[in-house]
């Protein structure tokens, strides 16, 4: 029990944290990724004009929400189908 | 992590494309070695690959009030090396690409290059100096898992410095910027990452600890220890 006692206590921590941080100050939560462009067009003075567009782009903010989530969910399927497998096959062994 | 589509110049593109695709070559060869000699091992490497595809959905808010992600890949390191862990990421990064709009195709290179390639040395190496200083297994993953997803940001502010120096202070104030976005965001999230992927490690080494002695992870003996059986 002690490895989810201390996972549990950390993300506690994130969540206390992310609490405070809110409420403190006026953060954006935008991606890092966004941010890094702004920086690329403080660094050039805005003269960087990217030369490739995405192939294609997510329609909208719910379209993209629902591939992230279906990225999320496949991944989470394979990790618990196998890890369900060994503990399947653990317990016939027994 | 993503350096969006078209935001590196050509020849920097180029440039990662060419230090990428040898080491994705030679992990599709240990890959297929691994499939072949090593069928026990073929669930882990799939939860190895699904992890990195769950982390990697992750959009998480950090104290610098902005949203980053884990990368996940401090797994797979461990598991299987970094090479096997490049090919894994690219897969992710592919979907990412093509579905998204999340990084882009000019950049693959560069992106597998932070996330795939030096994020898991990194993971390699801590690993295997944590367990050759006779370090706990589980603070050995921690940081190796840690220091793996804050090295993929800390490349990845590299990157992009090297493509944009700054007119004044050149490529090491570019790097200050690019990183007080990405570095400093990533920390706490790197730390979730890391007890995570310990505890995950905590869950493979009660159900198949054979298998990880079979990969040379851990001795035998270790293992029996960590799992409270006695060692004879």
């Amino acid at each position: 029990m002690k490895g989810e006692l201390i996972a549990a206590l950390v993300i506690a921590v994130f969540v206390a944290m992310f609490a405070i941080v809110s409420s403190t100050t006026g953060g954006e939560w935008a991606g890092a990724d966004d941010q890094a462009e702004d920086v690329i067009a403080h660094i050039t003075g805005g003269t960087y004009q990217p030369w490739a567009e995405p192939v294609w782009e997510p329609p909208s903010g719910e379209i993209e929400s629902l591939l992230f989530a279906l990225q999320a969910a496949l991944g989470a399927i394979v990790i618990g189908y196998f890890l369900g497998y060994y503990k399947g096959r653990q317990k016939s062994s027994e | 992590m993503h350096i969006m589509e078209g935001f590196l110049p050509p020849q920097w593109c180029a440039f990662w494309y060419v230090l990428s695709i040898p080491v994705i070559a030679y992990g599709v060869y240990r890959m297929n070695a691994l499939v072949r000699e090593r069928r026990e091992a073929l669930p882990l490497l799939a939860v190895a690959g699904a992890f990195i595809f769950v982390l990697s959905s992750l959009k998480m808010p950090s104290v610098t009030g902005s949203c980053s992600h884990p990368t996940g890949t401090g797994m797979g390191a461990v598991l299987f090396g970094p090479s096997i862990t490049a090919v894994l990421g690219l897969i992710v990064l592919i979907y990412q690409a093509l579905f998204l709009a999340h990084g882009g195709i000019t950049t693959l290179g560069a992106n597998v290059f932070s996330m795939g390639i030096a994020g898991p040395f990194v993971a390699y190496l801590v690993y295997k100096g944590c367990m050759r200083l006779n370090m706990n297994f589980y603070v050995a993953i921690f940081l190796a898992a840690t220091l793996a997803d804050w090295a993929t940001y800390v490349v990845t502010s590299l990157q992009l410095a090297l493509a944009f120096p700054a007119a004044v202070g050149g490529v090491l104030a570019s790097f200050y910027a690019f990183g007080a976005v990405f570095a400093i965001t990533q920390v706490p999230l790197a730390i979730v990452e890391g007890v995570v992927t310990a505890l995950i490690f905590k869950y493979i080494l009660q159900l198949r600890g054979d298998v990880l002695v079979r990969l040379h992870i851990i001795d035998e003996a270790k293992m029996r220890a960590l799992r409270g059986e006695v060692v004879a």
